[in-house]
C-alpha cells in the first residue's frame, strides 16, 4: 500500500454511490501534497470530479485545479478523433475519416470502441513521454472509474479489442495498453465500499472478477463514512436501562425534551455502528487486499474541508 | 409525518413499471418491493433484475442462471408478512442470452445463425458491451409483455452512472442494426461501394490503415449474416420504444438523497420529459429523519446526566446532533428536488435498519411505498 502513490496509475471503482469520486479527489490531494504532479481523471460526461473541487468542468484538457493538481475528462468522442489524428498523423485525414457516414457507422458498430479509446486516453495521460505536443508528463494519474461492473468493462477493454482486431495497428496499441493497466507495478486497482451488506458483497465480487477475468488484483479498499461508535456495550446497556424507565413527557404532563428520542436515537446509531464493524469484520476475512477505513463526515456537504480531512486521512494510512 | 404520499395511484392500473435511476440508490429493491406490493394487490406481477445481489437473489429464490421466470415461494412470502391473492414473480436478465435468443429466432437458416453466433464482432457485442445490456432488458420486457402471462411488470433498469445512456442505449443498438448502415459493410469488397459516392473507396483505405484488414473483414461478414436480420430488428425496437410510450407505462425515479444522486435524478426528469415518456414519481429511499429532540437544549442535557451522568450524557447529545445534521442535508436536498419536479409525485422512505436483502427487508419496504391496505 505504501506504494499506491509510486504508480503511474490509479484505477479508483467501486459500487454506485459510495462515494468514489470523494474519495478520488481526496487521494489527488494526498498526492499532490506528497509533491507528486497528479491528474485526477474522470471518464462519465458527469464532471462532478471538478464540482467536488467548486471548479467548472474541466472538459477534454487538462486543467490546473491548483500546484501539483490537475483535472481531465475523458468523453470518446473527443478520444476517438484524437486517437484518429494519431493515428493517420494527419489533422485532415482524420477530420475527413471522423466526420464520414462509414465511419460513424464504425463507431457505433465496433462494440466497446467508447471504452477502448477512454482507456486510451487515459493510458496516454499516465506516460511518462506524452504523445500530446508539448504536454508535461504526471507522476501519478487517478481515475475516478465507472461503477465495479462497467469500471472493469474499460480496463477489460484494450483485451476485447485486441480479440477482435487479431492484428493490425489497433490490435498492437490495444496490447500496449492492456499490459499497461494489468502490471501491477505501473497501475493500482482499488475500491471504495461502505460498511454495509451489498457493497461489501460487490467488493468481494470485484476482488475475484479481477482475478478472474484480467488476472489482475485489487490493491487497496478504501471503507468510506464509517460512523463512531461511541459506546461500549455496557453504555449501550446503561441507555436501553434508562430508556425503559424513562416515561414519556406525557405521561408526566411534561413539555418534552425529547430525552426518549434522544436516548432511542443514541442506540440507533449505536446498532448501526455496530453493523458496520461486523460488515467491515466480514470484507477482511474474504478480502486479500487490506482494507482502510474512512469516516463518515457527519457534515452538511463534504466540501474541500472535507476533501482536506480526507486526504490527512489517507496521508495516514498510505 | 402526516398524509404521506404513497404510490398506490401512480401504479394503479399500470402494466409497465420501470424503475431507474442511478448506482447504490436501492433500485432494485424498490422494484422488487413495488412487486411484492402488487402482488399483495392481488396482481400477478414479476420483477425483471439485473445482476441482483446475491443475498437478494437467494432471498427471491433466483437461481445463478438468467432469464428464467420464478415464481417467489407464496409460503416464504407469507413468513415475510407479504400476502395476498396475487403472485410474485421474478426473473434475472441476462443479456447474451437474450441476444442469442433473438438471433435463434430471426435468423432465417441454421448457417446464419452459426455465423452471426460464431461471429467475433457479435460475440463481444452481445457479452454485456454497454449499450446491450440495456437493449436486451427492453426486448425481453417486451416479450414478456407480449405473452400477456403477467398483469404488471416491474423492470428494474441496468445501473448507469449516467442514468440518461438508458434511454439512448436502445435506439443507439438499433441504428447499429439499422439495414441501412448495414449496405456499407455489406458490400464487402471495394467494389460494392459505389454508392457511397467516389470519396469511399478512398476512405476505406483511410480506415483500413487506422483499424486493420481484419477488423473491417470482420465487420463486413457480421453485416452480412445479419443483414436479414436488420429489419425485424429495427420493427421491434419501434414497438418497444411505443410500449414505453404507451398509456400503460410509467417512469419511477429511484433516488438516494445525496446531492449527487439527486442531481441524477433531476437530469432523467428532464430527459423523460423531453423524450415523451410518462414519468410516475421520484421515490427517495434513505432518508434519515430527524429525532425530536434539540441537541443545544440545555434541558434535554441536563435530564439526560441525571439519568446517565454527564459523560455519557454527552455522547448521546453528540449522536443527537449528528443525526439531525445529517436529517437536515437530507431535507434540504430533497426540497431542492421537490422544487424541480414543478408538483410532479415525490415519495421518501425513511431508512430502514440495515440494508434490504431479505423478504422481511422487502415487506417492511412495501409497507412505506403503499397505503395501508383495509382489510
Amino acid at each position: 500500500m505504501g506504494a499506491l502513490l509510486d504508480r503511474r496509475l490509479v484505477f479508483v471503482t467501486g459500487k454506485g454511490g459510495v462515494g468514489k469520486t470523494t474519495v478520488a479527489a481526496a487521494l489527488g490531494i494526498a498526492a499532490a501534497r506528497a509533491g507528486r504532479r497528479t491528474l485526477v481523471c474522470e471518464v462519465a460526461d458527469q464532471e462532478r470530479l471538478t464540482a467536488v473541487f467548486g471548479l467548472r468542468a474541466a472538459g477534454f484538457r487538462e486543467v490546473e485545479i491548483e500546484p501539483c493538481l490537475n483535472a481531465f475528462s475523458v468523453n470518446p468522442e473527443d478520444a476517438i478523433s484524437e486517437w484518429l489524428r494519431y493515428q493517420l498523423h494527419s489533422r485532415t485525414l482524420a477530420g475527413l475519416l471522423g466526420g464520414s457516414r462509414i465511419f460513424q457507422y464504425l463507431a457505433t458498430a465496433a462494440p466497446g470502441l467508447a471504452e477502448m479509446v477512454t482507456i486510451g486516453k487515459v493510458w496516454e495521460l499516465a506516460q511518462l513521454e506524452r504523445k500530446t505536443p508539448s504536454a508535461a508528463p504526471y507522476d501519478l494519474v487517478i481515475v475516478d472509474a465507472p461503477a465495479t461492473g462497467h469500471g472493469l468493462a474499460l480496463l477489460r477493454a484494450p483485451r476485447t479489442f485486441g480479440e477482435i482486431a487479431r492484428v493490425g495497428p489497433i490490435n498492437r496499441q490495444a496490447e500496449i495498453v492492456d499490459r499497461f493497466v494489468r502490471d501491477s507495478t505501473t497501475t493500482a486497482v482499488i475500491a471504495v465500499a461502505l460498511a454495509e451488506e451489498m457493497p461489501v458483497s460487490e467488493t468481494l465480487d470485484l476482488e475475484r472478477r479481477l482475478r478472474d477475468e484480467l488476472g489482475a488484483s485489487l490493491d487497496h479498499v478504501f471503507v468510506n463514512a464509517v460512523l463512531p461508535n461511541r459506546l461500549s456495550g455496557a453504555e449501550a446497556k446503561q441507555i436501553e436501562a434508562a430508556r425503559s424507565g424513562t416515561p414519556t413527557a406525557s405521561a408526566r404532563g411534561e413539555r418534552s425534551t425529547g430525552t426518549v428520542a434522544a436516548l432511542d436515537a443514541s442506540l440507533a446509531a449505536h446498532r448501526t455502528a455496530r453493523a458496520q464493524r461486523s460488515q467491515l469484520a466480514r470484507l477482511r476475512r474474504g478480502l486479500d487486499a487490506e482494507a482502510t477505513t474512512l469516516p463518515h463526515l457527519l457534515t452538511a456537504d463534504v466540501g474541500r474541508d472535507g476533501l482536506d480531512r480526507l486526504a490527512t486521512r489517507l496521508e495516514r494510512a498510505l | 409525518m402526516t398524509r404521506a404520499t404513497r404510490i398506490d395511484s401512480v401504479v394503479a392500473g399500470k402494466r409497465v413499471i420501470v424503475c431507474a435511476g442511478s448506482g447504490g440508490v436501492g433500485k432494485t429493491t424498490t422494484a422488487a418491493a413495488i412487486a411484492a406490493g402488487l402482488a399483495v394487490r392481488g396482481q400477478r406481477a414479476i420483477v425483471l433484475t439485473i445482476d441482483p445481489a446475491r443475498r437478494l437473489a437467494d432471498a427471491l429464490g433466483l437461481p445463478d442462471l438468467g432469464n428464467e421466470e420464478h415464481r417467489v415461494d407464496p409460503r416464504r412470502l407469507e413468513q415475510a408478512g407479504i400476502r395476498g391473492d396475487g403472485e410474485l414473480w421474478a426473473m434475472t436478465l441476462d443479456a447474451k442470452l437474450t441476444f442469442d435468443e433473438l438471433i435463434e429466432r430471426d435468423a432465417p437458416d441454421v448457417e446464419t445463425r452459426d455465423a452471426v453466433l460464431a461471429n467475433p464482432i457479435y460475440r463481444q457485442l452481445s457479452n454485456a458491451v454497454a449499450g446491450s445490456q440495456e437493449y436486451m432488458a427492453m426486448e425481453k420486457l417486451y416479450e414478456l409483455h407480449e405473452s400477456g402471462r403477467y398483469d404488471v411488470l416491474v423492470l428494474d433498469t441496468p445501473p448507469t452512472r449516467n442514468a440518461l445512456d438508458f434511454l439512448d442505449a436502445p435506439g443507439r443498438l438499433s441504428r447499429f442494426i439499422d439495414s441501412r448502415s448495414l449496405q456499407v459493410f455489406r458490400a464487402s469488397g471495394r467494389a460494392g461501394l459505389g454508392l457511397f459516392g467516389r470519396g469511399a473507396g478512398a476512405m476505406l483505405a483511410v480506415l483500413e490503415r487506422a483499424t486493420g484488414v481484419d477488423l473491417l473483414r470482420d465487420l463486413a461478414d457480421f453485416f452480412n449474416a445479419f443483414g436479414g436480420m436488420a429489419e425485424g430488428f429495427r420493427d421491434r425496437a419501434r414497438r418497444v420504444e411505443s410500449l414505453l410510450r404507451e398509456e400503460g407505462t410509467t417512469f419511477l425515479l429511484v433516488t438516494s438523497p445525496r446531492a449527487a444522486a439527486i442531481a441524477d435524478a433531476g437530469h432523467f426528469h428532464g430527459k423523460l420529459a423531453s423524450s415523451g415518456m410518462p414519468f410516475g414519481a421520484l421515490i427517495v429511499n434513505r432518508v434519515r429523519e430527524p429525532v425530536a429532540a434539540d441537541a443545544d437544549d440545555a434541558r434535554l442535557g441536563s435530564e439526560l446526566a441525571d439519568r446517565l451522568g454527564p459523560k455519557l450524557a454527552r455522547k448521546v447529545v453528540h449522536d443527537v446532533a449528528d443525526r439531525n445534521r445529517l436529517a437536515e442535508r437530507d431535507a434540504r436536498n430533497i426540497e431542492r428536488m421537490r422544487a424541480e419536479l414543478h408538483g410532479g409525485k415525490l415519495l421518501t422512505v425513511p431508512e430502514l435498519s440495515g440494508d434490504v436483502h431479505d423478504l422481511d427487508g422487502l415487506a417492511a419496504l412495501a409497507a412505506r411505498l403503499f397505503a395501508k391496505r383495509r382489510s
